[in-house]
């Protein structure tokens, strides 16, 4: 990769997958047909459109995934709706990989692990069940909670259903926001849901969603006895740089873009609610 | 100790300009000086400091950081920089250099920003004493010392011209060559204009601002104090503080179509705008309050937090003699710590 940090790379859009309504996947390679660059999961890169603007997304496919970068990807402002008009063989491009990832070879290893998801919030998150999945040995009892607000609106479906539910050691519940023709799955939102599958206390929870979506898993989570210490988030904010130089993700001392976006849900505790 | 009498100024750029381009404060219209390429006959202005900060020199405006061409659906990426330049900036005030130390902390840690560390590589920068410091002044708060300016050479001030050392390495190489423009004098006189500096800063009215209550790690101190509310109700939210300001350095990257391929750029930012926080999804900084507060407490709390203490404030006084409100940071650090003595 180029040293120079703010000067990006040109990737080829190599597949581009309808997972929702409004959320697409991407599938990234470089020209020569190569993953653009390693990353940790939680990680996050700069994508652009030259002439539209530049935004940060987590980095959705697993590091174990050596044949190429996925990006999940909302449409829900300006350049995200470029993206969404993007079509295979389209060049972007891409800088990174920026922040601090998950502890998935620290705090994470040998851990059950309850992951917590709701809507695009999954995107992150996916990352790093992949690379559990991938290290399975390595980790232990695997959970996976993760709502939407109708079952057209769950990322990855297919993999969650063909992938995650048959892997061993993998236990996946799916909730909708509210009843829907054709699903005889659980109806209710994610942290009502949390709270009746009453999750051993001994599982590190890994929570990404809507800031209101966590806000209230991880309120439920306290009730049932969570320490903020065993709960572990994602967070985004407005970037530009990527390196914690331009000011914009700045929450007290922290900047979004390096110290976080990964947090444990103490830290955040001890930053300005400014989020 | 080197001497360079007033008449001699001139030669002295002229001397200068021969290896770089110099750059000196020249005044533009009443009350407003600025910085101006040197060429024999400038006047040099007499002024204090320039309205706006040297800061432009390392971090300007605007600045372009990549090209992109489109061919063929294809994206070809280039790095619109030619060689840097040799420069020298006449005149720069102690705060202002201090300034750049500021600055350096955050575009020089890593990953090091290339497009600013270039222009510091190549700028070189003498410095001058305050003979005359204005009542906005409070450098002095931050532990700089007027009459110590630093840079890479530091002129000092007098009736009759300038004593003239070298502070760095850079700067003793500049001054080598140039030994025939100097007079050879007795220190004596610099000591007595600097102690002249010394003795005028602590008669001015912001003397004996205290900057013992702020710091990193007092977040949760100050971040939910009431007068956050009072201190912002008339900030218009212009920006004008952080433009004039030689520590502010928040930025924005934009892109723009010229028609023949597409230009991003990055400019000088706020966050004191509405839109600086602002995403599809929601704005966390919603009033002017939260983004008034965001500027001081990282000045005063969050950067000392992160660089051993140092504050994010020279005390140039740029923004006490600017904002259209007449609000300031010598204003918000009284407010904040009387307020704490009471409690």
């Amino acid at each position: 990769m180029n040293p120079e940090t703010l000067i990006p790379h040109p990737v080829v859009v190599e597949d581009v997958r309808i997972d929702t309504p409004d959320v697409k996947t991407f599938r990234i390679l470089t020209r020569e047909g190569d993953k653009p660059f390693d990353h940790l999961p939680g990680q996050c890169a700069m994508i652009s459109v030259p002439g539209v603007g530049e935004g940060m997304f987590s980095i959705t496919s697993s590091p174990t995934n050596r044949a190429y970068m996925e990006f999940s990807i909302k449409k829900c402002g300006h350049l995200t709706s470029w993206l969404h008009a993007l079509e295979p063989g389209m060049e972007v491009t891409v800088r990174g990989p920026y922040g601090r990832p998950f502890p998935v070879e620290e705090d994470l290893l040998g851990r059950d692990l309850l992951f917590i998801a709701g809507g695009i919030g999954l995107a992150p998150l996916r990352s790093v069940i992949n690379y559990v999945r991938d290290n399975r040995e390595r980790y232990g009892d695997v959970e996976i909670i993760y709502g939407a607000r109708s079952k057209d609106d769950l990322v990855d479906y297919r993999e969650i259903l063909e992938e995650w539910q048959t892997t061993p050691g993998v236990r996946v519940h799916l909730t909708i926001d509210r009843e829907q023709v054709g699903w005889d799955g659980h109806v209710g939102f994610v942290p009502n849901y949390v709270k009746e599958l009453n999750p051993d206390l001994k599982k590190t929870v890994l929570v990404c969603g809507p800031p209101i979506m966590i806000k209230f898993t991880v309120q439920g989570l306290t009730e049932l006895g969570f320490a903020p210490e065993q709960i572990w988030t994602t967070m985004e904010l407005r970037m530009k740089c990527g390196v914690g130089k331009c000011g914009r993700c700045n929450i007290g001392a922290k900047y979004v873009c390096k110290d976080g976006p990964v947090f444990r849900y103490d830290e955040l505790g001890e930053l300005p609610d400014e989020y | 100790m080197l001497f360079l009498k007033s008449a001699d100024l001139e030669r002295f750029l002229a001397a200068a300009s021969e290896t770089r381009t110099v750059y000196v404060p020249v005044d533009v219209e009443p009350k407003k000086s600025a910085y101006r390429k040197w060429t024999p006959g400038t006047a040099v202005s007499k002024g204090l400091k320039t309205t706006r900060s040297a800061k432009d020199f390392f971090f300007p405006q605007t600045e372009d950081l990549v090209g992109f061409r489109i061919e063929n659906k294809k994206i070809q990426i280039l790095d619109p920089r030619g060689e840097e330049e040799d420069f020298a900036v006449f005149g720069v005030r102690a705060c202002d250099a201090r300034s750049f130390g500021i600055l350096d902390k955050v575009f020089l840690s890593e990953p090091v920003d290339t497009y600013y560390e270039n222009r510091r590589a190549h700028g070189l920068i003498l410095t001058m004493t305050c003979r005359r410091p204005a009542e906005t002044c409070f450098c002095t708060a931050f532990g700089i010392d007027p009459a110590s300016p630093g840079g890479d050479v530091a002129f000092t001030e007098t009736a009759d011209g300038w004593y003239v050392e070298a502070v760095t390495e850079r700067g003793r190489d500049f001054l080598a060559p140039l030994g025939d423009l100097f007079e050879d004098r007795d220190g004596s006189g610099a000591e007595a204009a600097k102690e002249e500096t010394r003795a005028i800063m602590k008669r001015l009215p912001l003397a004996d601002l205290q900057t013992d209550a702020f710091g990193g790690g007092k977040t949760k101190e100050f971040f939910d104090r009431p007068e956050w509310a009072s201190l912002s109700e008339a900030c218009i939210g212009c920006g004008t503080c952080t433009f004039v300001c030689p520590t502010c350095q928040c930025y924005d990257i934009r892109d723009y179509d010229t028609g023949h391929g597409v230009k991003r750029f990055r400019c000088w930012d706020s966050c004191m705008y509405s839109d600086f926080t602002k995403m599809a999804g929601g704005n966390p900084r919603l009033t002017q309050k939260e983004r008034f507060r965001q500027r001081f407490m990282h000045k005063l709390v969050y950067f000392p937090e992160n660089n051993g203490g140092e504050f994010g404030c020279v005390g140039c006084g740029r923004c006490l003699a600017s904002c259209p409100i007449h609000m300031n940071i010598v204003k918000v650090m009284k407010t904040l710590s009387e307020g704490q003595d009471e409690s």
